[in-house]
């Protein structure tokens, strides 16, 4: 074989060989331990950019070998699973430096560091994963690597939110089992491929697909926070905020949201998605979804809970993109499974550094925080902004693209949507952003933590600045090739024209 | 070749046995360990050869059937040879460190672990009723001993209360036997699948085989038939728990198995073989719920046991009157259950020995703050649970697979429940542990740290069961070669 069929074997085994290492290490072996990790980010950066650039020139990526009697085990790289490795390996390297700095000191971190390894592994499995069967397994190894993130801290609070988890998690993983079971009962082994499968789908098992779409969704909805099956994610902010970074803006809810993408586009193909009428009840959903995750955000008063919400809600705007069944929204959907990821581990890191530095955890407690940590408030106000929709933003290439997008299909409710959205987002994010720069602070902060001459730890200094930077850089620089609305469109146009 | 090859696997055993009933644990110890390389080099050569050339009937001695003892070395055969010389490899390892050499009546153990392994090799080989039975006798008597050697009243209780069900479940099986004879005229399965070709299906011989089964069934605690197991597989030596919970409850099924599938499609009904899958299932419910509930780990490892054996009984229903592809999906299936089930199953009984060592007591609850001080056999603990609870890329879930193509490809769609149900009870108890381990203990380290040796054993047996999914389809080909026929 070549080297280009082992290339998503490497980039998978990164992670993989980092996290025995890590686990093999000795607890008090902390340099070596953050080498070997940011060593392993870096390798598989370097990697995936190879990757992406393959991909763009039509090179072929992939090796495949029977697992079971009648199943593929299959890795392959093609544009979309490109998007979310390059997304995961960024975000991992970014997270990975956070998290050093976040857990100074405290115990457990060799267990800490080799689950998050695994997780990311996890996470590029599923990004390369070939067909619906070796998706499956790596969405369940996600699921088992994040338990231990999620229960981290060892309090009675904690080892109720995992609880949670496990069992919205496997529960939908079990349904989404049946879901693919049962696929492969009907069709057999069905690889990823831009255009689907179904285009001239047998009537006689129409009923059937039908069926299947809905337990497949129903499985994946659940890592995507689909109303109404979101309750775990606002339970899961009790993890540390490296965890809750990585679960919202990487790997958990995105490999759910990008498993729907998978089955939408890949498997079903949108065209018999839209003839089967599985499209347009999915787009209400996600409208829905959308709406609801940011009408509760708004009555949240502990910082981190708002941004759960806000993830529920922006999260669906994937799911909505790709369901208007029309190129160019599909392209703002698939956009934002980038930028949210950017915006919202921005937000993320930034509520972790308030809490680490000053003990702020409630929203109230912000007030006139940005003059004291300047630098993580600026990056703070730059996410918001992007989630509002602040042209030229992140988040506003989203929303004009699917904006445009869904008139474009003669959708026009999904306008009053959007407007409705961002009105919210407004209504929930302008506030903590006033506190933070127009209140006059409190007598003393709840908790503050002196950490040389930054304004907080270098480690946690300068990765929310530097997706403050990315959240801009992608918004004002969307017509460049390379940029994520580039690769979102070569994405749709492979889709629209297999 | 075949011959030394025979011999070893059937004989060397027995040699053993008495070599070290002649000496004291210790010595015991040694000579074992040799033991176990030539058992594990004959093993592997005769799956090698099976793998290369297929299976084949095999007259011991050179005399064929119906005189001599006619034995049946096919894939499926030759690959629980294989199995049983992992696994009790490991368990002999495991026990050589962790068994106390000073108590008198541990140098027992030695002797009973080699005619334990005789048995079961007899019993994966024997191709007629009444040599399985010899092979049954030798494997219950010898386990009974082995959980008598807990030394405690409540050891000899439970040992007792297991020998009165082994016995039980022999004396059934032994009617059924003459049953058979007396309608047939031969011992041989082969022979009365032959006879069956021949003329028409006798009247009443389905009893002889309900009989057979049933006993069988007993002896591997189905549900309701189970309650002799958690006592046993809970109160001995965490080694002896192992190689019970792996192997011992394997052999009875695996006569079941092989006698439903080769005597059930004519003597069978769908009647039958939608109870023996309901008791099944049952058991799969009952025991994952039972072990929500205990408050002691290995009990609760046990009932684990009860539930993963309620997977295999699907295999009755599933391959009675239904086509040639799902009956192999449900052969298959089962045959990774059985495998992923004794590696994960071993690996959790030794590891939770090691835990239990580690933290002084049994309970559930002491597990707090081992995820800090404790991670390797927490961790081969964590990893055999992700067998057990069908996740992938485990032997476990490969086989739940397998076992679901089979139910949706003939459209019994209620084990699909069953199966989709246990998965999620499994990750109840399962979870139960991890989390009694996550939460936060003691700031210090006040736990014993067992010896290295004794910690990679599960560890080892657990990857085995991770990584057999993986590998699922080459050691499913090996059982898919043809039976030469030799013999007749």
């Amino acid at each position: 074989m070549t080297l280009n069929a082992w290339m998503p074997v490497f980039a998978l085994m990164t992670s993989l060989i980092a996290a025995v290492v890590i686990f093999a290490l000795p607890e008090k072996g902390y340099r070596l331990r953050t080498t070997v990790n940011l060593g392993a980010a870096l390798l598989k950066l370097g990697l995936v950019a190879v990757m992406v650039w393959g991909v763009f020139r039509g090179v072929d990526y992939g090796l495949s070998y029977t697992m079971l009697p009648g199943v593929t085990f299959m890795l392959k790289a093609d544009a979309l699973s490109m998007m979310f490795a390059g997304l995961s390996a960024v975000l991992w390297l970014l997270t990975t430096i956070y998290a050093v700095g976040y857990l100074e000191n405290s115990p457990n971190r060799a267990r800490f560091f080799g689950f998050f390894s695994l997780c990311v592994a996890s996470t590029m499995g599923v990004a390369l994963a070939g067909n619906l069967f070796t998706f499956f397994l790596f969405y369940e190894m996600l699921t088992l690597s994040t338990y231990p993130l999620v229960v981290h801290r060892g309090t009675e609070k904690a080892l109720q939110a995992g609880r949670t988890y496990i069992i919205y998690t496997l529960t939908g993983g079990a349904v989404l089992l049946l879901g693919i079971a049962w696929l492969h009962g009907v069709v057999g082994d069905l690889p990823f491929r831009p255009g689907g499968h179904f285009g001239d789908a047998d009537p006689d098992i129409q009923q059937s697909l039908i069926l299947i779409f809905i337990l497949l969704v129903a499985g994946l909805g659940v890592k995507a926070a689909l109303f109404p099956l979101h309750g775990w994610l606002p339970q899961a902010m009790v993890a540390p905020a490296p965890v809750s970074a990585l679960l919202h803006a990487v790997a958990v809810v995105k490999a759910g949201a990008f498993g729907i993408v998978r089955v939408v586009h890949d498997i079903y193909g949108v065209e018999a998605s839209s003839a089967l009428g599985l499209l347009e009840p999915l787009a209400w959903l996600a409208a829905f979804t959308i709406l609801y995750g940011s009408v509760r955000a708004l009555s949240q008063g502990d910082l981190k809970r708002r941004l759960a919400f806000s993830t529920i809600s922006q999260v669906s705007y994937i799911i909505l993109g790709i369901s208007l069944f029309g190129p160019v929204a599909a392209a703002g959907g698939l956009v934002h499974l980038l930028h949210q990821g950017i915006m919202k581990i921005t937000l993320f890191f930034c509520a972790g550094n308030y809490a680490e530095t000053l003990g702020i955890h409630r929203i109230e407690e912000l007030d006139g925080a940005g003059p004291r940590m300047p630098g993580t408030s600026v990056a703070f106000t730059i996410g918001a902004f992007g989630m509002i929709g602040v042209p030229p933003l992140a988040g506003f290439i989203t929303k004009w693209t699917m904006g445009s997008g869904a008139l474009a299909v003669d959708m026009g409710w999904v306008i009053a949507v959007l407007v409705a959205s961002s009105l919210l987002n407004a209504a929930y994010f302008l506030p903590v952003v006033h506190r933070l720069w127009f209140r006059e602070p409190a007598d003393r902060w709840p908790r503050e933590c002196r950490w040389g001459k930054l304004e907080t730890s270098a480690w946690l200094f300068w990765p929310p600045l530097l997706t403050a930077v990315m959240t801009v850089m992608v918004g004002v620089l969307a017509a460049l090739t390379f940029s994520p609305l580039f690769w979102a469109e070569l994405i749709v146009l492979r889709e629209y024209s297999p | 070749m075949t011959l030394y090859l025979m011999a070893g696997l059937l004989f060397t055993p027995l040699a053993w046995a008495v070599l070290t009933l002649l000496v004291g644990f210790t010595r015991g110890r040694l000579i074992t360990w040799a033991g176990i390389l030539v058992q594990v080099l004959v093993s592997l050569t005769l799956w090698l050869a099976v793998s290369r050339d297929g299976g084949f009937y095999y007259g011991l001695g050179g005399w064929d059937a119906p005189l001599g003892i006619e034995l049946r070395v096919d894939g499926l055969a030759v690959t629980f040879v294989l199995l049983t010389a992992v696994v009790a490899s490991a368990c002999a390892i495991h026990a050589g460190v962790y068994i106390d050499p000073d108590k008198p009546w541990h140098r027992y153990f030695w002797p009973l672990f080699w005619f334990l392994w005789s048995g079961l090799n007899a019993v994966w080989l024997g191709g007629d009723l009444f040599n399985l039975y010899v092979g049954l006798e030798l494997i219950s008597l010898a386990a009974v001993g082995l959980v008598a050697l807990g030394g405690s009243v409540a050891a000899l209780r439970a040992s007792i209360r297991y020998l009165l069900a082994a016995l039980l479940g022999s004396l059934a099986y032994l009617l059924g036997v003459a049953l058979m004879y007396g309608q047939f005229g031969t011992l041989s399965i082969a022979g009365v699948v032959f006879w069956l070709d021949q003329h028409p299906v006798p009247a009443g011989s389905g009893l002889a085989l309900a009989l057979m089964i049933a006993g069988l069934a007993l002896k591997t605690a189905l549900f309701p038939l189970h309650r002799w197991l958690p006592p046993a597989h809970g109160i001995a030596r965490s080694p002896v728990s192992a190689l019970l919970s792996a192997l011992v409850i394997k052999a009875s099924f695996y006569i079941a198995a092989r006698l439903w599938l080769e005597l059930g499609e004519p003597l069978g009904s769908l009647a039958a073989a939608q109870l023996v899958g309901l008791m099944g299932s049952a058991a799969v419910v009952w025991g994952s719920w039972l072990a929500c509930r205990q408050p002691e780990l290995k009990q609760v490892v046990a009932y684990s046991s009860v539930a993963q054996i309620g997977y295999l009984f699907l295999l009755f229903p599933l391959t009675y009157s239904v086509s040639e592809s799902v009956a192999l999906q449900a052969r298959q299936g089962m045959t990774l259950q059985v495998i992923s089930h004794a590696l994960a199953k071993a690996a959790m009984f030794l590891a939770a020995g090691n835990l239990i060592l580690s933290t002084g007591s049994s309970r559930v609850n002491a597990l707090t703050g081992v995820s800090r001080f404790l991670p390797f056999s927490l961790f081969s603990f964590g990893l055999a649970g992700v067998s057990l609870m069908g996740l992938p890329p485990s032997g476990g879930f490969a086989a739940k697979w397998l076992l679901l193509q089979a139910s949706l490809g003939s459209a019994q769609w209620w084990w699909v429940l069953v199966l989709l149900a246990g998965g999620l009870l499994s990750a109840v108890y399962v979870f139960r542990i991890y989390r009694a381990s996550f939460l936060d203990g003691p700031e210090t380290d006040q736990f014993y740290h067992p010896p290295r040796s004794l910690e990679l054993v599960p560890m080892v047996l657990a990857l085995m069961a991770l990584g057999l999914g993986l590998v699922a389809d080459p050691v499913l080909s090996v059982m898919a070669l043809p039976l030469e026929d030799g013999s007749r």
